[in-house]
């Protein structure tokens, strides 16, 4: 066919451009949605209770992902500061991912249990008090804002809608689990449980 | 190197017919400039606002006490809104402006659809006021280059949607057989917009300002690295490649250098493309042969940018000697330049053994720059200086210098951003490698950062001077547009 032919109908040229843009994604994408690699839980992951939830919803709300990855490589380098690398199976019940791109600030796959409660409360309200040399901002109005026990119920039906393996009883005990915590506290809940089901492994 | 029916000789040899148009003109006789200019016009506005936030960002990563302890003014919520706005503002509304001017141009027939068209800028508007609303609230999905929440989605949907019916009705209806090169660049761009989009953005509402994402984990960062490389290949490249081929010879008065390279590199181009995703995740924990096709795709992807680089390079022969006098020519120059530096620089990094070096540190910044500044803005704003005289009846801008001065404003400013961020980089990847003898190692994670503050400020000064780049341009259009009452331009009949 001379391409004379298409640039001259329309219609042809829309079809060739959509074949010749599908083909890519449906080779890469298509064959992960069913690989058990990349969508079965590793040893140990369990759905994000209530309140980690909420504090991982701060956490992309804050767009902590701009700096912080959570993705450790398989090299040396990278176990020996930030431990094992991380797995597919780890990331299953991630809605988004939170990889990220950038390391202005390091890896946080593996924090959990890494700083106590309270370094982390003073570190996210003043980070410089406690690493003079940071740039991160800080957070003080976390220790101000409430969880909302209404939303995360809601949250957890829209979950176990997608698949995720909520049980009813969870649900309904989800509000009581947040009540009266602050996003603070939600969002080190989230950090503190971070990664640390395969933490001790090389 | 034409082909019988090649409409560019044409293009080429009336620079200026459009201003010989006659008065008075029924509807369908003229283009439909309107909407063009005000696209053109918030290119101008969104480049300003969103290269202000890129500088109060590069400020706060030097000077922390810039967040003022403020969630709405905090980097992480600040950065989304910056690469929204320079991407989909001023890079969208360049798009805008230049695909209805240049689709009524080649085909020799009014856009089609007034109202629909009209529907677009104000959509598109509301799109962008709605980001830099919602996204200092901290209303995101966290998914790079698509944070905006779902409702908003579905508003760029129907605009896109809108956008897509002009377009292809006013190429419906045009006048000579062939459709342009630049259009098909445009239609490529349009059509695989709209598939990314979607398919990246599927979610369940929460409520008005919260969803979650269909897919989880490895699948979510695979579909979204589908999306984020295409909305770089596909928005900020196939679509200023539209802009390249019309704006490119139209500057030049010469004929686009080869219709073979033209066709050869954009199938190439929109194939190869697709598959190059997978270079964000390198060394993730997304399986190997996924990597791996990335890898070899991004690679080979290096010859259809080049090739591209190249016909719009050589479409300057014989017309060299207008660098010396012409610095819209240069803008187009130096951003042809950029985008083979960067589509050299990409491939490069996607090789695994690279990556391992490269990828979360600042030399990705450096690199997305060269690309965003270098050669989408540098195109943007060659091709609106030659594009604002002819909207509002003029023969040129206000000031031909002012115009060499943003020239050497904006490219010793992409140089002061870039190559910091090369340098910064390179030290950080060496730096948290780095092992002593004993197998422990050298630097903690916080010495990295203080070894690249001093890049960080050289960068924050590059920015600030592609910044006041954009303000000459602003005083620049302001005195070309002001003042100045369009007049209807008529419709030219095809040669």
């Amino acid at each position: 066919m001379r391409h004379e032919t298409i640039e001259k109908s329309l219609n042809l040229m829309m079809v060739l451009i959509v074949v010749a843009i599908s083909i890519g994604g449906l080779v890469e994408i298509v064959p992960l949605m069913f690989s058990a690699d990349a969508t079965e839980p590793a040893e140990g992951i369990e759905p994000y209770s209530p309140l980690r939830l909420a504090g991982r919803d701060v956490y992309v709300r804050e767009g902590c992902y701009n700096c912080h990855s959570q993705m450790i490589r398989p090299f040396r380098s990278e176990t020996e500061r930030y431990g094992p690398f991380t797995t597919a199976g780890e990331t299953v019940y991630d809605r988004p991912f939170q990889f990220g791109s950038k390391r202005t600030g390091p890896d946080l796959a593996r924090v959990g249990g890494r700083y106590s409660d309270d370094w982390h409360r003073l570190h996210l309200t003043d980070p410089r008090a406690l690493v003079p040399e940071s740039n991160m901002p800080g957070y003080p109005w976390l220790t101000e804002t409430v969880v909302d026990p209404q939303l995360i119920t809601a949250k957890l039906r829209a979950l176990q809608l997608l698949g995720d393996p909520y049980t009813d009883e969870q649900l309904a005990g989800a509000a009581a689990a947040v009540e009266g915590r602050s996003e603070m506290d939600a969002i080190i809940a989230y950090l503190q449980e971070l990664g640390i089901n395969r933490r001790d492994r090389r | 190197m034409q082909q019988p029916g090649w409409p560019l000789r044409s293009l080429a040899a009336t620079p200026n017919q459009q201003h010989t148009g006659v008065l008075p003109l029924d509807t369908a006789a003229s283009y439909n400039d309107k909407v063009v200019r005000q696209f053109s016009i918030m290119v101008v506005v969104w480049g300003i606002v969103g290269m202000l936030v890129g500088v109060l960002i590069a400020a706060q990563l030097i000077w922390p006490q810039l967040n003022f302890d403020l969630p709405v003014l905090s980097y992480g919520r600040l950065r989304p809104l910056h690469t929204n706005a320079v991407i989909f503002a001023f890079g969208g509304s360049a798009l805008f402006a230049t695909a209805y001017y240049v689709v009524q141009r080649t085909c020799h027939v009014r856009l089609a659809f007034d109202k629909l068209a009209a529907f677009t800028f104000w959509g598109w508007q509301l799109v962008i006021v709605l980001a830099a609303i919602t996204l200092p609230l901290g209303i995101t999905q966290s998914k790079e280059y698509a944070e905006l929440e779902w409702p908003i989605d579905l508003l760029i949907a129907v605009v896109w949607v809108a956008f897509a019916v002009v377009f292809f009705a006013t190429i419906v209806r045009r006048r000579i057989k062939h459709i342009y090169v630049a259009n098909w660049f445009y239609g490529a761009f349009i059509i695989t917009i709209a598939v990314l989009h979607i398919f990246n953005n599927l979610a369940i509402p929460v409520s008005l300002t919260k969803s979650y994402s269909l897919y989880t984990g490895v699948v979510d960062g695979m579909m979204q690295w589908w999306y984020g490389h295409n909305a770089v290949g596909f928005f900020l490249t196939a679509g200023f490649l539209g802009m390249m081929y019309y704006f490119v010879p139209k500057q030049a008065g010469r004929p686009v250098y080869s219709y073979r390279l033209s066709v050869v590199h954009f199938w190439s181009l929109i194939a190869i493309y697709m598959w190059a995703g997978p270079h964000h995740l390198h060394y993730t924990s997304l399986p190997d042969w996924a990597q791996t096709l990335g890898m070899v795709f991004s690679i080979i992807l290096l010859a259809p940018s080049w090739g591209g680089m190249i016909n719009g390079m050589m479409t300057l022969s014989g017309a060299w000697h207008k660098l010396r006098s012409d610095p819209i020519l240069k803008f187009m120059i130096v951003a042809l330049s950029f985008y083979g530096m960067s589509t050299f620089e990409g491939p490069m990094m996607s090789i695994k053994t690279v990556n391992a070096l490269s990828h979360y540190t600042n030399w990705t910044i450096g690199h997305v720059h060269a690309g965003a500044l270098g050669w989408v803005a540098m195109m943007t704003i060659g091709s609106m200086y030659s594009l604002l005289p002819r909207l509002y009846n003029r023969d040129s801008m206000y000031s031909t210098k002012l115009i060499d001065v943003h020239f050497w404003t904006s490219t010793i400013g992409v140089v002061l951003y870039a190559v910091p961020m090369w340098i910064a980089g390179v030290t950080e990847g060496l730096m948290w490698r780095a092992v002593n003898d004993d197998g422990t190692l050298t630097y903690s994670f916080v010495e990295s950062l203080k070894a690249v503050e001093p890049y960080h400020v050289i960068r924050l000064l590059g920015g600030l001077l592609f910044f006041g780049g954009m303000i000459i341009m602003a005083y620049n259009v302001w005195k070309t547009v002001s003042n100045k009452k369009p007049v209807p331009v008529a419709v030219l009949e095809p040669a």
